[in-house]
């Protein structure tokens, strides 16, 4: 099974060295192939489960609270300016 | 004393023959003189542990709001949020992340009085079955140091096993309490999804996560599990049922109880050995008058698979946070935010975890979402009725916790495949969502075998049922590891 590691890696955002695109690409295929057996399996008339037990929305009051920890949560930014966070440049 | 379960050393501790400290001390003498050997731990807490006990004390001391966890030091797993103190979850991406907050089950188990000695080694981002995939070092089986402790909760089960915790948590998103359990000659319980909060557990797939007790007995697990579970608000997927007490559940007698051994997992792929001791306590349990037949849940053969597929699919989903902006690593220097982000990923998450996201960006990706995704939720289905249908007969259902006992270090880390398949017995558990409990059942050389006892949703007491019987009928749990 042939995988395009390159379109892989950019979805999903993670750099690659050329030893990983070459041992990942190669483990996801026979991974893969190992999962192409549930092929096997019949499944026209049957619903999918995206949970096991019944889940159902769960509502509450649209209220603000206030944030007490706001030093605790921006102590452990990377990169922090007047209570914001602070990301290298998006646009051009 | 640190030899001892929680339930003997409560008896001693309200009798006041041994305080808190003094258990606490013993434990970390333990840890002193072992540690280096087993390397259960990411991080320890001496001096809070300290201070926790003398707390317990004082309470003990007051002879009010005692519970049966007061003065007792527990050993939490490094993916559950720790208020100040550092949690890991074994990743490079989170090695200083100083959560400002606690975890439902560490908020209960500080109310409870417990004495927090530690945060125990995993799988990064609990993706693994041999504790192997740390980041920082591999933990080693208290039975055999040149063994694996299982996985992801090796650190958990490894600190148990060798008397450095009395109790420790777990989580278990395909085996991964029970696993560990099972290779370490522990207790370990995977509670029906949706019993414990998650809330403070760090994601990696959030439709079957859940988080559990590892134990030295069964009595133990019962405790640890009528603290922890129950419905929280902060949680959306936690139930809100009534929480018995488990320990009505710990009767000791199986009289009349069906119990159905899965053919499926008696089959080819599990070790001669373990598949003798697994019909030994077959018969143990006949002996004590359970109803003993065989159950065939065919689409078994489909759940590695198909659990490859959901659960790296719901961990390329849920580690997108880790992106370098609000919390954890960011690499230096990158000139605009995507070089940026996939920089921080490659530098902070190890082979497995990239493995997985890219399997489950593969299988969620334009173009494959019906054939591998959406099949796999299908496949779900049909293991789920297999399950129900098996428990149309019986109560529970009886399988091998692992197909064999603890491998050497090392045996399985070039090919993820063959590590995948060490969670064939303990992965349509959670598919299914139901409860599960491994516990000793015997040995291959010096290596514990353990025994996976399967109930249907919310009926964690069956387990807990059978499983006191089967102790207490035994002597297994008694055997600890020389090290």
């Amino acid at each position: 099974m042939q995988i395009d590691i390159d379109h892989i890696a950019r979805l999903a955002r993670v750099a690659l060295s050329p030893e990983e695109k070459e041992l990942f690409a190669r483990q996801l295929s026979s991974i893969l192939e190992f999962a192409a057996n549930l092929q096997k399996v019949e499944t026209n008339d049957i619903p999918p489960t995206a949970h096991a037990i019944p889940m159902k929305n769960v509502l509450r009051d649209d209220q603000a609270v206030p944030c007490e920890n706001v030093e605790a949560i921006l102590a452990n930014a990377p990169d922090e300016a007047s209570h914001m966070f602070r990301v290298p440049k998006i646009l051009e | 004393m640190n030899n001892k379960t929680a339930h003997e050393l409560h008896t001693l501790l309200t009798e006041k023959k041994i305080s808190s400290v003094e258990l606490t001390t013993a434990v970390l003498a333990r840890i002193d003189q072992v540690e280096e050997k087993v390397k259960a731990f990411v991080t320890l807490t001496k001096d809070e542990a300290l201070k926790q006990a003398r707390a317990a004390d004082e309470r003990l001391k007051s002879g009010e709001n005692i519970t049966p966890l007061t003065g007792i030091p527990i050993a939490v797993k490094d993916n559950m949020c720790t208020q100040g103190l550092r949690t890991t979850c074994s990743s490079n991406i989170l090695a200083n992340y100083l959560p400002p907050y606690d975890a439902t089950v560490v908020t209960k188990l500080k109310a409870a009085g417990a004495v927090i000695i530690g945060k125990t080694n995993l799988d990064e981002f609990a993706m693994g079955s041999s504790t192997e995939n740390s980041a920082f070092h591999p933990t080693h089986n208290p039975w055999d140091v040149k063994t694996v402790p299982g996985g992801s909760s090796g650190g958990s089960a490894a600190a148990v096993a060798a008397s450095e915790a009395i109790l420790a948590t777990g989580s278990d998103t395909g085996g991964s309490i029970r696993q560990p359990a099972s290779f370490c000659g522990v207790v370990g319980l995977k509670p029906t999804y949706g019993r414990v909060s998650r809330y403070g557990l760090v994601a990696f797939a959030s439709s079957l996560d859940q988080i559990g007790p590892l134990t030295k007995d069964v009595t133990d697990a019962a405790i640890m599990m009528n603290l922890l579970a129950g419905h929280d608000p902060k949680d959306s997927t936690s139930v809100d049922l009534p929480v018995p007490d488990y320990r009505q559940a710990l009767v000791g007698d199986v009289k009349n109880v069906r119990i159905g051994v899965i053919k499926e997992l008696m089959g080819t792929g599990i070790e001669p050995e373990v598949k003798d001791a697994i019909k030994a306590a077959v018969n143990k349990l006949a002996e004590l008058g359970a109803k003993i037949t065989e159950v065939s849940l065919p689409s078994f053969e489909y759940a590695v698979a198909t659990y490859y597929l959901i659960a790296p699919a719901e961990a390329s989903s849920n580690l997108a946070r880790y992106d370098g902006v609000k919390f954890g690593l960011r690499t230096k220097g990158d000139k605009d935010l995507i070089t940026m982000y996939s920089n921080t990923r490659q530098a902070g998450f190890g082979p497995e975890v990239k493995r997985r996201i890219m399997l489950g960006t593969y299988a969620l990706s334009a173009g494959y979402y019906d054939a591998y995704y959406l099949k796999a939720l299908k496949v779900r289905t049909v293991i789920k009725r297999d399950f129900e249908k098996a428990f149309k007969d019986c109560d529970v259902l009886l399988s091998p916790t692992a197909p064999t006992v603890a491998f050497k270090l090392g045996a399985k880390t070039a090919d993820p495949l063959s590590m995948y398949l060490s969670d064939i017995a303990t992965i349509p558990v959670n598919l299914a969502g139901l409860p599960a409990l491994s516990l000793p059942c015997g040995f291959a050389g010096n290596l514990p075998i353990g025994l996976q006892v399967i109930g249907q949703a919310f009926k964690e007491e069956a387990l807990f049922r059978v499983s006191f019987a089967y102790e207490q009928n035994t002597e297994w749990h008694k055997k600890t590891a020389a090290l």
